[in-house]
Protein backbone atom coordinates (compact mmCIF):
# COMPACT_ATOMS: atom_id res chain seq x y z
CA UNK A 1 0.00 0.00 0.00
CA UNK A 2 1.26 3.66 -0.98
CA UNK A 3 -0.51 6.58 -0.04
CA UNK A 4 -1.55 8.92 -2.91
CA UNK A 5 -2.21 12.64 -2.38
CA UNK A 6 -5.51 13.92 -2.04
CA UNK A 7 -5.83 16.05 -5.85
CA UNK A 8 -9.49 17.36 -5.73
CA UNK A 9 -8.75 20.14 -8.53
CA UNK A 10 -6.80 18.14 -11.16
CA UNK A 11 -9.75 15.37 -10.00
CA UNK A 12 -12.44 17.57 -11.21
CA UNK A 13 -10.85 19.06 -13.88
CA UNK A 14 -10.13 15.67 -15.58
CA UNK A 15 -13.86 14.28 -14.79
CA UNK A 16 -15.43 17.98 -16.55
CA UNK A 17 -13.01 16.60 -19.33
CA UNK A 18 -14.41 12.87 -19.56
CA UNK A 19 -17.94 14.89 -19.06
CA UNK A 20 -17.31 17.38 -22.23
CA UNK A 21 -15.95 13.93 -24.10
CA UNK A 22 -19.13 12.67 -23.63
CA UNK A 23 -21.36 15.85 -24.83
CA UNK A 24 -19.06 15.90 -27.80
CA UNK A 25 -19.81 12.56 -28.79
CA UNK A 26 -23.43 12.39 -27.81
CA UNK A 27 -23.61 16.08 -30.01
CA UNK A 28 -21.59 15.35 -33.11
CA UNK A 29 -22.36 11.14 -33.64
CA UNK A 30 -25.12 10.67 -31.00
CA UNK A 31 -23.17 8.19 -29.71
CA UNK A 32 -22.76 7.47 -25.77
CA UNK A 33 -19.00 7.23 -24.89
CA UNK A 34 -18.66 4.78 -23.40
CA UNK A 35 -14.65 2.90 -22.34
CA UNK A 36 -15.25 -0.95 -22.32
CA UNK A 37 -18.51 -0.71 -25.34
CA UNK A 38 -15.83 1.15 -27.93
CA UNK A 39 -12.71 -0.65 -26.70
CA UNK A 40 -14.70 -3.85 -27.38
CA UNK A 41 -15.81 -2.91 -30.54
CA UNK A 42 -11.78 -2.75 -31.71
CA UNK A 43 -12.29 -6.56 -31.86
CA UNK A 44 -14.74 -7.50 -34.62
CA UNK A 45 -13.67 -8.65 -38.53
CA UNK A 46 -16.11 -6.64 -39.54
CA UNK A 47 -14.19 -3.51 -40.45
CA UNK A 48 -17.00 -1.31 -41.30
CA UNK A 49 -18.10 2.63 -40.28
CA UNK A 50 -19.15 1.29 -36.84
CA UNK A 51 -15.13 -0.07 -36.09
CA UNK A 52 -13.87 3.43 -37.59
CA UNK A 53 -15.61 5.56 -34.96
CA UNK A 54 -14.31 3.27 -32.35
CA UNK A 55 -10.66 3.35 -33.74
CA UNK A 56 -10.64 6.77 -33.90
CA UNK A 57 -12.01 7.27 -30.72
CA UNK A 58 -9.62 5.16 -29.09
CA UNK A 59 -6.74 6.83 -31.12
CA UNK A 60 -7.59 9.83 -29.75
CA UNK A 61 -7.80 9.10 -26.08
CA UNK A 62 -4.35 7.07 -26.80
CA UNK A 63 -2.79 10.62 -27.89
CA UNK A 64 -4.85 12.65 -25.32
CA UNK A 65 -3.22 10.20 -22.62
CA UNK A 66 0.41 11.07 -23.98
CA UNK A 67 -0.24 14.80 -24.24
CA UNK A 68 -1.61 14.72 -20.69
CA UNK A 69 1.55 13.01 -19.20
CA UNK A 70 4.14 15.32 -21.06
CA UNK A 71 2.50 18.51 -19.44
CA UNK A 72 0.28 17.87 -16.40
CA UNK A 73 0.87 13.91 -15.19
CA UNK A 74 4.09 12.23 -13.97
CA UNK A 75 3.67 8.88 -15.31
CA UNK A 76 6.12 7.72 -12.52
CA UNK A 77 3.45 8.20 -10.03
CA UNK A 78 2.00 5.28 -11.34
CA UNK A 79 1.87 2.51 -8.84
CA UNK A 80 0.82 -0.95 -9.51
CA UNK A 81 -1.22 -2.66 -6.10
CA UNK A 82 -1.57 -6.22 -7.71
CA UNK A 83 1.24 -8.59 -9.14
CA UNK A 84 1.08 -9.65 -12.87
CA UNK A 85 -1.13 -12.70 -11.73
CA UNK A 86 -3.55 -10.93 -10.02
CA UNK A 87 -3.15 -8.08 -12.57
CA UNK A 88 -4.39 -10.82 -15.29
CA UNK A 89 -7.06 -11.76 -13.26
CA UNK A 90 -8.44 -9.06 -12.77
CA UNK A 91 -8.82 -7.96 -16.54
CA UNK A 92 -10.16 -10.94 -17.38
CA UNK A 93 -13.04 -10.61 -14.64
CA UNK A 94 -12.85 -6.58 -15.94
CA UNK A 95 -13.76 -8.04 -19.40
CA UNK A 96 -16.59 -10.77 -19.05
CA UNK A 97 -18.43 -8.30 -16.47
CA UNK A 98 -18.42 -5.11 -18.66
CA UNK A 99 -19.71 -7.67 -22.03
CA UNK A 100 -21.91 -8.96 -19.64
CA UNK A 101 -23.30 -6.04 -17.95
CA UNK A 102 -22.81 -3.54 -20.95
CA UNK A 103 -20.89 -0.83 -19.41
CA UNK A 104 -18.72 0.68 -17.24
CA UNK A 105 -17.55 3.78 -15.19
CA UNK A 106 -17.58 5.24 -17.59
CA UNK A 107 -20.79 4.06 -20.21
CA UNK A 108 -22.93 3.74 -16.92
CA UNK A 109 -21.04 5.74 -14.18
CA UNK A 110 -21.27 8.78 -15.94
CA UNK A 111 -23.20 8.59 -19.43
CA UNK A 112 -25.80 6.42 -17.99
CA UNK A 113 -26.35 7.83 -14.86
CA UNK A 114 -26.73 11.43 -16.76
CA UNK A 115 -29.42 9.91 -18.94
CA UNK A 116 -31.17 9.08 -15.81
CA UNK A 117 -30.98 4.93 -16.46
CA UNK A 118 -32.13 2.47 -14.34
CA UNK A 119 -29.98 0.16 -15.25
CA UNK A 120 -27.09 2.28 -15.10
CA UNK A 121 -27.76 3.28 -11.76
CA UNK A 122 -28.49 -0.42 -10.67
CA UNK A 123 -24.59 -1.42 -12.21
CA UNK A 124 -23.26 1.50 -10.98
CA UNK A 125 -24.58 0.63 -7.24
CA UNK A 126 -23.32 -3.04 -8.06
CA UNK A 127 -19.79 -2.33 -9.08
CA UNK A 128 -18.93 0.28 -6.66
CA UNK A 129 -20.27 -1.49 -3.96
CA UNK A 130 -18.45 -5.01 -5.00
CA UNK A 131 -15.01 -3.03 -5.09
CA UNK A 132 -14.93 -1.30 -2.50
CA UNK A 133 -16.07 -4.59 -0.22
CA UNK A 134 -13.08 -6.40 -2.50
CA UNK A 135 -10.23 -3.46 -1.45
CA UNK A 136 -11.68 -4.20 2.29
CA UNK A 137 -11.14 -8.23 1.95
CA UNK A 138 -7.94 -7.87 0.09
CA UNK A 139 -6.45 -4.84 2.32
CA UNK A 140 -7.93 -5.61 5.78
CA UNK A 141 -9.24 -8.62 6.66
CA UNK A 142 -6.60 -11.12 4.44
CA UNK A 143 -4.09 -8.40 5.78
CA UNK A 144 -2.86 -8.03 2.74
CA UNK B 1 -16.59 16.70 -39.46
CA UNK B 2 -17.87 13.80 -37.27
CA UNK B 3 -14.91 12.12 -37.41
CA UNK B 4 -12.93 14.97 -36.40
CA UNK B 5 -15.09 15.53 -33.76
CA UNK B 6 -14.86 11.88 -32.69
CA UNK B 7 -11.25 11.89 -32.17
CA UNK B 8 -11.02 15.04 -30.27
CA UNK B 9 -14.01 13.22 -27.49
CA UNK B 10 -11.04 10.72 -27.47
CA UNK B 11 -8.41 13.28 -26.99
CA UNK B 12 -10.45 14.86 -24.23
CA UNK B 13 -11.31 11.24 -22.57
CA UNK B 14 -7.55 10.52 -22.34
CA UNK B 15 -6.69 13.25 -20.84
CA UNK B 16 -9.34 13.66 -18.63
CA UNK B 17 -8.29 9.95 -16.91
CA UNK B 18 -5.11 11.17 -17.13
CA UNK B 19 -5.23 14.65 -15.71
CA UNK B 20 -8.07 12.92 -13.01
CA UNK B 21 -5.25 10.42 -11.66
CA UNK B 22 -7.66 7.61 -12.60
CA UNK B 23 -4.89 5.85 -14.76
CA UNK B 24 -2.52 5.31 -11.49
CA UNK B 25 -4.10 2.13 -9.93
CA UNK B 26 -2.86 2.74 -6.70
CA UNK B 27 -5.12 6.18 -6.26
CA UNK B 28 -8.13 4.01 -7.35
CA UNK B 29 -7.70 1.85 -4.71
CA UNK B 30 -7.02 4.08 -2.51
CA UNK B 31 -10.34 5.49 -3.18
CA UNK B 32 -11.92 2.13 -2.31
CA UNK B 33 -10.23 1.76 0.68
CA UNK B 34 -12.81 3.59 2.91
CA UNK B 35 -11.59 2.11 6.39
CA UNK B 36 -8.05 2.53 5.15
CA UNK B 37 -5.47 5.05 3.60
CA UNK B 38 -8.63 6.86 2.22
CA UNK B 39 -8.01 9.11 -1.42
CA UNK B 40 -11.19 10.59 -2.12
CA UNK B 41 -10.06 12.20 -5.62
CA UNK B 42 -11.92 9.91 -7.33
CA UNK B 43 -15.10 11.32 -5.85
CA UNK B 44 -14.64 14.69 -7.83
CA UNK B 45 -13.63 12.55 -10.71
CA UNK B 46 -16.75 11.23 -11.01
CA UNK B 47 -19.17 14.67 -9.43
CA UNK B 48 -17.67 16.98 -11.92
CA UNK B 49 -17.72 14.05 -14.82
CA UNK B 50 -21.38 13.42 -13.73
CA UNK B 51 -22.49 17.11 -13.53
CA UNK B 52 -21.12 18.48 -16.91
CA UNK B 53 -22.73 15.52 -18.83
CA UNK B 54 -25.50 16.12 -16.82
CA UNK B 55 -26.36 19.42 -18.15
CA UNK B 56 -24.59 18.55 -21.79
CA UNK B 57 -27.14 15.74 -22.19
CA UNK B 58 -30.01 17.81 -21.38
CA UNK B 59 -29.38 20.60 -23.85
CA UNK B 60 -27.99 18.36 -26.72
CA UNK B 61 -30.77 15.65 -26.24
CA UNK B 62 -33.47 18.46 -26.53
CA UNK B 63 -32.52 18.40 -30.47
CA UNK B 64 -34.06 15.98 -32.73
CA UNK B 65 -30.74 14.74 -34.45
CA UNK B 66 -27.18 15.02 -33.77
CA UNK B 67 -25.18 17.81 -35.17
CA UNK B 68 -23.20 14.99 -37.53
CA UNK B 69 -25.00 12.21 -37.81
CA UNK B 70 -28.90 10.80 -38.48
CA UNK B 71 -29.95 9.92 -34.99
CA UNK B 72 -29.36 9.05 -31.27
CA UNK B 73 -27.86 5.60 -30.54
CA UNK B 74 -29.48 5.42 -27.24
CA UNK B 75 -29.40 1.48 -25.67
CA UNK B 76 -32.76 0.00 -25.79
CA UNK B 77 -32.42 -2.34 -22.97
CA UNK B 78 -34.63 -1.26 -19.65
CA UNK B 79 -34.97 -4.47 -18.18
CA UNK B 80 -32.45 -4.78 -14.50
CA UNK B 81 -31.74 -8.84 -14.88
CA UNK B 82 -29.11 -11.18 -13.32
CA UNK B 83 -26.80 -10.30 -16.52
CA UNK B 84 -26.40 -7.15 -15.78
CA UNK B 85 -26.32 -7.64 -12.05
CA UNK B 86 -23.82 -10.81 -12.41
CA UNK B 87 -21.83 -8.58 -14.95
CA UNK B 88 -21.09 -5.87 -12.89
CA UNK B 89 -20.62 -7.49 -9.57
CA UNK B 90 -17.62 -9.39 -11.63
CA UNK B 91 -16.66 -5.81 -13.20
CA UNK B 92 -16.47 -4.56 -9.64
CA UNK B 93 -14.21 -7.74 -7.80
CA UNK B 94 -11.75 -7.32 -11.11
CA UNK B 95 -11.51 -3.19 -10.86
CA UNK B 96 -11.18 -4.04 -6.46
CA UNK B 97 -8.53 -6.70 -7.63
CA UNK B 98 -6.01 -4.38 -9.78
CA UNK B 99 -7.87 -0.41 -9.90
CA UNK B 100 -8.21 -0.69 -13.02
CA UNK B 101 -11.13 0.33 -15.19
CA UNK B 102 -11.31 -0.14 -19.28
CA UNK B 103 -10.88 3.50 -19.45
CA UNK B 104 -7.79 4.62 -18.02
CA UNK B 105 -6.12 0.91 -18.42
CA UNK B 106 -6.27 1.38 -22.29
CA UNK B 107 -5.20 5.03 -21.57
CA UNK B 108 -1.99 4.12 -19.71
CA UNK B 109 -0.85 1.92 -22.62
CA UNK B 110 0.84 5.07 -23.63
CA UNK B 111 3.18 5.14 -20.47
CA UNK B 112 4.56 1.84 -21.51
CA UNK B 113 4.41 -0.05 -18.14
CA UNK B 114 3.90 -4.19 -18.58
CA UNK B 115 1.16 -4.62 -15.80
CA UNK B 116 -1.11 -2.00 -18.52
CA UNK B 117 -0.24 -4.31 -21.36
CA UNK B 118 -0.98 -7.57 -19.37
CA UNK B 119 -4.34 -6.12 -17.29
CA UNK B 120 -5.82 -5.16 -21.60
CA UNK B 121 -4.72 -8.10 -23.21
CA UNK B 122 -6.55 -10.16 -20.32
CA UNK B 123 -9.76 -7.75 -20.75
CA UNK B 124 -9.68 -7.73 -24.36
CA UNK B 125 -9.38 -12.04 -24.18
CA UNK B 126 -12.30 -11.70 -21.42
CA UNK B 127 -14.37 -9.49 -23.48
CA UNK B 128 -14.34 -12.00 -26.61
CA UNK B 129 -15.18 -14.97 -24.50
CA UNK B 130 -18.31 -13.45 -22.99
CA UNK B 131 -19.63 -12.52 -26.18
CA UNK B 132 -20.05 -16.08 -25.98
CA UNK B 133 -22.15 -16.11 -23.52
CA UNK B 134 -23.89 -12.75 -24.04
CA UNK B 135 -27.33 -12.60 -25.87
CA UNK B 136 -25.85 -10.03 -27.86
CA UNK B 137 -22.49 -8.22 -28.57
CA UNK B 138 -21.88 -5.60 -25.71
Amino acid sequence: MTLTEFTPLAGAMGGAMIGLSAIVLLAAAGRIAGASFIFAGLFTTELDGNFVWKALFIAGLLFGAFLAGQFWFDAAAITFPSGPAVTALSGLLVGIGVTLGNGCTSGHGICGLARFSKRSLMATLVFMAVAVATVFITRHALGA
Amino acid sequence: MRAILTILSGVLFGLGVTISGMVNPMKVLNFMDINGQFDPTLLFVMGAGLATTLAGYRLVLRRKTPFFAERFHMPSLTVIDARLVGGAALFGLGWGLSGFCPGPAVASLVFGTSQSVIFVAAMALGMVAARFVARRPA
